[in-house]
């Protein structure tokens, strides 16, 4: 196994498994934003979506700490990869100019994913760990709207969502690259689709604080 | 008769070894239009030299954009601001009257500064003694269609062999990452026939020396694809990482 190690530590291994790991993540999304769309069918269509989860609540829990070993990689090899590339150029240039060709979600994809891990943390303490560990006996319908209520975490989510957009417009298309699949037939539709991707993830969860905040949604 | 000259000032950098500390020094030069950036360089030197003052060390060969001997980082962008060119293909007639241009050597670990605008490209050298040939003789150039390889494959295989290796796609990646250069590298073999046998001994050597030496790791940001003096295109990364793929689980 230790090829394998190995492999995975050097360069394109890291790469790899940042594009592996992130691919994951991205299916987590779809998966956590299709539920939460089930808050708009207001507090019972939505409690008894979290009831079928509490159903198969130990499938739940291995997926859950897959899901926290994926983030764990994902993140731990992104703070390498920084750390890395920092190291790589000591000395940085006095006039920056190469920028042609790259966009600011590829250049800033570190900043944005460590904006959306303190949020990430934020919001586990604030509703998984709660509802799960805390004792409260809250259904998850309240507790959740009753915190997009709360100005300042609606706002912290409402950027945490559109900077993991951001994240995601770099990721997605970085990903097949990675893998190795960039062909003139169909990168450029990769590349318009991962942005489409990030739209609706950033819509679909940027809505819910818009929609329970701003436009009191019940 | 005399063209009409521009007034510019250069800010270049100077730094007397590795580990000296280096700063800008600048220069004002009155200079035509037609002359090539590396000429206006060498007008200065004379100019030094004249007054007894240590000359800008910096680069260059062949002077037509195949060596890749030349690379200077110029207002930021290795190889100036026009794109598909070396420095050495530079004109003064890019630049307009009174501009401040900052001259700087490539900037990367992996390039250690021998002097001024000099630096230590010898690690690019390394990465292809790893792999970036083919062990057999394979005599001189084949007849023409003995062996058939489609027109795409052929000229995809000669945009990669283009690369100069000058090493402009470390100085503009933001991570200063040699994947392009050795993707490059790696393609105009993996392409065709020749280069199979070794394919993927080949990939996983070359690999492994590029992260001997520093280099930063990709993160798909493309910077390099733009300022590369040939156009060398990312898909040779992506090829580069397949079979790289390959090697491993092979
Ligand atoms: S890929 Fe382009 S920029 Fe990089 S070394 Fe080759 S010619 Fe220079
Ligand atoms: S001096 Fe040979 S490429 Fe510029």
């Amino acid at each position: 196994m230790g090829w394998v190690w190995k492999s995975l530590n050097s360069s394109i291994g890291k790469k790899f498994v940042m594009a592996v790991t992130g691919v994951a993540l991205m299916l987590f999304l779809v998966i956590h934003l299709a539920g939460n769309m089930s808050l708009y069918g207001g507090k019972d269509a939505f409690n008894n979506y979290v009831g079928l989860l509490e159903h198969i609540k130990p499938f739940i829990r291995v997926i859950e700490v897959i899901l926290g070993l994926v983030f764990a990689f994902h993140i731990f090899n992104g703070i390498r990869l920084w750390i890395q590339n920092k190291q790589a150029r000591p000395l940085p240039y006095s006039v920056n100019g190469s920028r042609k060709n790259t966009t600011v979600f590829s250049r800033t994809a570190f900043i944005t994913g460590s904006i959306v891990f303190i949020f990430l943390v934020i919001h586990l303490q604030s509703i998984w760990y709660v509802f799960n560990f805390s004792g409260v006996e809250e259904d998850l319908y309240t507790l959740t709207t009753d915190w997009m209520r709360v100005g300042w975490y609606a706002a912290l989510y409402f950027v945490a969502i559109l900077l993991l957009g951001f994240h995601l417009n770099h990721g997605f298309q970085s990903a097949f690259q990675t893998f190795g699949w960039n062909n003139s037939k169909y990168f450029p539709f990769i590349k318009k689709f991962g942005t489409f991707f990030a739209l609706v993830i950033t819509i679909g969860f940027g809505s819910i604080p818009v929609y329970f905040f701003l436009l009191g949604g019940k | 008769m005399e063209h009409k000259k521009i007034n510019l000032t250069l800010k270049v950098w100077r730094q007397q070894d590795a580990n000296a500390k280096g700063k800008f020094a600048d220069y004002k030069v009155s200079v035509s239009p037609d002359s090539s950036f590396l000429e206006m360089l060498d007008d200065i030197n004379n100019d030094l030299e004249k007054k007894g003052m240590e000359p800008i060390t910096f680069e260059s060969d062949c002077r037509e954009g195949i060596c890749g001997t030349c690379g200077l980082v110029i207002n930021g962008q290795p190889h100036g601001p026009i794109p598909r060119i070396a420095t050495c293909q530079l004109h003064m007639r890019n630049f307009k009257e009174g501009d401040t241009i900052y001259v700087e050597p490539f900037r990367a670990k992996a390039f250690p500064i021998i002097k001024d605008l000099m630096v230590d490209r010898s690690a690019m050298d390394r990465i292809m003694e790893a792999g970036g040939f083919i062990s057999v003789n394979t005599l001189s150039v084949p007849d023409g269609n003995s062996i058939p390889i489609p027109k795409e494959v052929a000229s995809e295989a000669m945009d990669a062999a283009s690369c100069i290796g000058c090493g402009a796609c470390v100085a503009a990646c933001k991570n200063a990452s040699a994947m392009l250069f050795v993707s490059a590298k790696v393609s105009q073999f993996a392409l065709l026939p020749q280069g199979q046998p070794e394919r993927y001994i080949r990939v996983d050597e070359m690999v492994k020396a590029m992260d001997q030496y520093g280099f930063g790791n990709c993160s798909n940001t493309y910077a390099c694809e733009a300022e590369c003096p040939k156009g060398v295109s990312i898909k040779n990364i992506a090829r580069m990482n397949r079979d790289y793929f390959m090697a491993k689980i092979k």
